[in-house]
């Protein structure tokens, strides 16, 4: 193995490392908030200083790779999507901090029917298998895992997209509950947006893997 | 539009098939680099432009070489007339003991060109186009051995301009200079593909990537790739060419 293929392999695990880490920020705040679980929710909170730190790691070793040993082709394509990917992950790793902030200053546990009726369990569901189906793909090097991805977010955006009237008819309902339900409106979109952030996601894989840039491309990446 | 071609090359030196069935093409204005490990053939190629291979009492070559369309190989070429348009830069400077000024003139007294002014006009304008003027315009009766090896290979760019030619070729013209001589070549080369077309030979990866517009990829006398060098380096389409490039060779 050359030193090049010795730092690559070490990046991998690396980010293997910091999308395990995200992973793990979303499910703990989703059991945080599921549950009323207060401390749980502090907890992500507190490791969100270590997905920062993963993030500005990464992004070195990138740099000093890049600058010291001039990567191309397929090497140059691995490093530029880590970087993106890097970042990427970093902002999931912020809403899962944001809902965990969110539990962790309501007054009263989330009531269970209010937000299975808003579908935020649905929505943690498909971010989160988003996740660790973007993670397997680059774990294996598997291209085919990326294209579920797309389907996967546009179930996403067809919740956020149908959620609106709900939150309304709820806040007409449950007058004393609307800081909590401006809380879970709030928590669907960022929910959303870890949706779109985990298609970024796909989209570097894409150009890792066939040198395919599909982002802002009308190209149906379902079929890619 | 085609500058210069290569079609169906097959060379052999004595029973060693060293070129096997190369086909390329060359636009005018651009740089190609022709990048490989040593001994793939590509500085056999690069020498086949200019008929240096001749030289060699075993070599023996099959297919067609053509500059502006003229086959440089056919009876009726005359082989110092070809040399005239084609341009050659070798590894190692190598400038004439002679003064600054008597090295870029001597192509042209070659040439059958006597005119003074005429001869005076062209070593400043070749002296300028290799980027050498300013450092040397006082100095031109200055022997061309006393000046830095950067400014020797410069020197030798701008003697091979002097007779304008069609084609420019190179071998690995900065390998044996620092990287600010390097830089200055780099840069020149990357100026004079304005005026000329250029073949290099590197085994500077970087290099082949900051100057070229395309790339050929030889191995063991086959040409295994030849496309825009943004394509060899971002994704290239054959596995030799990734295992090469970035250093997974053998």
């Amino acid at each position: 193995m050359s030193h090049l293929e010795i730092d690559l392999e070490q990046l991998k695990n690396d980010l293997i490392q910091m999308w395990n880490l995200v992973a793990n920020q979303m499910e703990k705040a989703r059991l945080a908030m599921i549950n009323g679980d207060k401390d749980l929710a502090s907890e992500v909170r507190a490791n969100e200083k270590l997905v920062d730190a993963f993030e500005l790691k990464i992004d070195m070793d990138c740099e000093n790779i890049i600058m010291l040993q001039n990567p191309v082709a397929i090497d140059l394509r691995f490093l530029l999507s880590v970087l993106k990917i890097n970042y990427n992950l970093e902002r999931i790793g912020d809403y899962a901090n944001a809902i965990a902030k969110s539990t962790e200053h309501s007054e009263k546990p989330w009531p269970t029917d209010i937000i299975d009726e808003i579908k935020i369990p649905e929505m943690f569901f498909i971010a989160q298998n988003m996740i660790q189906v973007s993670l397997a793909s680059f774990e294996k090097g598997d291209r085919k895992l990326v294209k579920g991805l797309f389907g996967m977010d546009d179930k996403l955006d067809k919740i956020n997209n149908s959620i609106n009237p709900i939150v309304c008819k709820l806040i007409k309902e449950k007058q004393d509950d609307i800081p909590m339900l401006l809380d879970a409106f709030s928590i669907i979109r960022k929910l959303e947006r870890a949706g779109d952030h985990i298609t970024n996601i796909a989209e570097e894989l894409i150009f890792y893997y066939d040198a395919v840039v599909v982002k802002h491309s009308k190209l149906n990446k379902k079929k890619i | 539009m085609i500058q210069a071609e290569a079609k169906n090359i097959n060379v052999w030196y004595g029973d060693f098939h060293a070129l096997k069935d190369i086909s390329m093409t060359f636009e005018p204005n651009t740089v190609t680099a022709l990048i490989g490990p040593s001994g793939c053939g590509k500085s056999t190629f690069l020498r086949l432009f200019n008929r240096m291979n001749d030289l060699i009492s075993n070599f023996r070559l099959e297919g067609l070489i053509t500059v502006d369309g003229q086959n440089i190989y056919s009876k009726e070429a005359k082989i110092d007339e070809i040399r005239k348009g084609i341009g050659m830069v070798f590894q190692k400077p190598n400038p004439f003991p002679k003064s600054i000024f008597e090295n870029v003139a001597y192509g042209l007294r070659v040439n059958g060109i006597n005119d003074r002014k005429t001869i005076q006009e062209t070593v400043e304008r070749s002296l300028r186009q290799a980027a050498l003027w300013d450092e040397v315009k006082d100095d031109l009766k200055k022997s061309a051995m006393s000046i830095s090896g950067g400014q020797q290979q410069r020197l030798c760019i701008a003697r091979a301009l002097a007779v304008q030619p069609r084609l420019i070729l190179m071998d690995e013209p900065a390998s044996a200079l620092d990287p600010i001589s390097t830089a200055k070549i780099e840069e020149l080369i990357f100026e004079l593909k304005k005026s000329y077309t250029i073949l290099i030979v590197t085994h500077n990866l970087q290099q082949a990537g900051r100057i070229s517009d395309y790339t050929g990829f030889f191995y063991l006398g086959d040409m295994v790739e030849h496309d825009l060098t943004k394509k060899i380096f971002l994704n290239p389409s054959n596995e030799r060419t990734q295992n090469y490039i970035t250093g997974r060779f053998g």
